[in-house]
């Protein structure tokens, strides 16, 4: 009886899998801790960062953002070098490994959102959606925090 | 007695070698080793540049002697490192707590062209009240990123607008405008504020 309980178990996991062939990874991304600052304006880019976490066993891959508060949303990366000279520049596609999870932080990694639509304002909120190589999307809703706010907490 | 005075000095002698050998680890490879980081800002007295804060006053290297002080570059334009390092910096004085208004604490813009004194009002507006924010024409800018041995460079981005690189570190500078430390970017809390306090203990130091 208790075998035959394991048994059914697995099988409806296929059926699961199965059902979602289509996709390849992007089923099993969650996004958690993403908050974004107020912005004085449109003028100057707009910045957000989460966690972005596979949860499943097949690598995934960033290869976009869409947001209606950017026309030109793009994952860059800050750098420091051992000059101390601060620099920028777009990361590219990005690769989450199956169990693991990359950090967009103060920083590091961060969606820079370019041409801001509409200023970022403390308190209120806008979709974002990651795009997979896969052609899976996941959105999420960004809070914005104040402009010398440290984290999603404020 | 004579042996154990050999004795005596044979452990002395020990000690002082163990004592060079500890000092010279310290300053070579220890806590006291030269931070890999630039060159180091001249003395400010050495500085000459004439900029404008960011309520209209006439500012330069003069402004910042007197008190210790605490200087770094940016911009407004700066969605991650700049507004990262202002907030680190808030932290940094809300831990000084009165202590920092002992403080001169200047943040001084790479990019003059769209940091105007009423766009710097604004964005240092948002962090501790401490914070001033320099503007001024490009060459003056120049002159001063020379004096604090900062580089920054001007790189379009897609879509016709450009952004900075820049030196983020922030220097610390005595009472006598004398060049202290630095702190790095990201450097943690619990290591800046004690450079920060060393600094303004050299000015009592300096003082008596």
């Amino acid at each position: 009886m208790r075998r035959n309980s394991v048994t059914a178990l697995t099988v409806s996991t296929v059926l699961v899998g199965g059902a979602n062939a289509g996709l390849a990874g992007s089923e099993d991304v969650t996004v958690d801790g993403a908050w974004s600052r107020a912005s004085i304006g449109t003028s100057p880019p707009g910045v957000a960062y989460m966690t972005i976490r596979n949860t499943g066993d097949d690598p995934v891959t960033l290869t976009g953002i869409r947001t209606e508060i950017a026309m030109m949303p793009e994952v860059h990366r800050s750098s420091t070098n051992d000059q101390g000279l601060s620099s920028m520049a777009p990361a590219g596609e990005i690769m989450i490994a199956p169990g693991g999870s990359v950090a967009l932080e103060p920083g590091g990694l961060h969606v820079m959102l370019m041409k801001l639509q509409t200023p970022m304002t403390e308190g209120e909120s806008f979709p974002l959606t990651l795009v997979f190589s896969d052609g899976g999307e996941v959105t999420v809703e960004i809070p914005i925090r104040g402009m010398a706010a440290r984290g999603p907490d404020g | 007695m004579r042996r154990r005075r050999i004795f005596g000095y044979g452990a002395g002698g020990l000690g002082a070698l163990a004592l060079a050998l500890f000092l010279g680890w310290w300053q070579v490879d220890g806590p006291g080793a030269p931070q890999p980081v630039g060159p180091r800002p001249m003395a400010l007295e050495a500085m000459d540049f004439r900029l404008t804060d960011h309520e209209g006053r006439p500012v330069g290297q003069e402004t910042l002697i007197g008190r210790p002080s605490m200087v770094f570059f940016g911009f407004t334009h700066c969605p991650d490192v700049c507004p990262t390092t202002l907030s680190e910096i808030t932290g940094w004085l809300e831990a000084l707590g009165a202590d920092a208004e002992r403080l001169n604490v200047a943040f001084i813009t790479v990019d003059p062209a769209r940091d105007t004194a009423a766009a710097m009002a604004e964005y240092v507006g948002y962090f501790h009240p401490a914070i001033r924010g320099w503007t001024g024409p490009e060459e003056q800018i120049a002159r001063a990123a020379e004096g604090f041995r900062v580089t920054y460079e001007r790189v379009p981005t897609e879509g016709g607008d450009y952004t900075m690189n820049h030196t983020a570190s922030v220097f610390l500078f005595d009472t006598a405008g004398r060049f202290v430390s630095t702190i790095d970017y990201h450097e943690p809390r619990d290591f800046a504020v004690p450079k920060i306090r060393r600094a303004m203990n050299e000015e009592t130091e300096g003082a008596t």
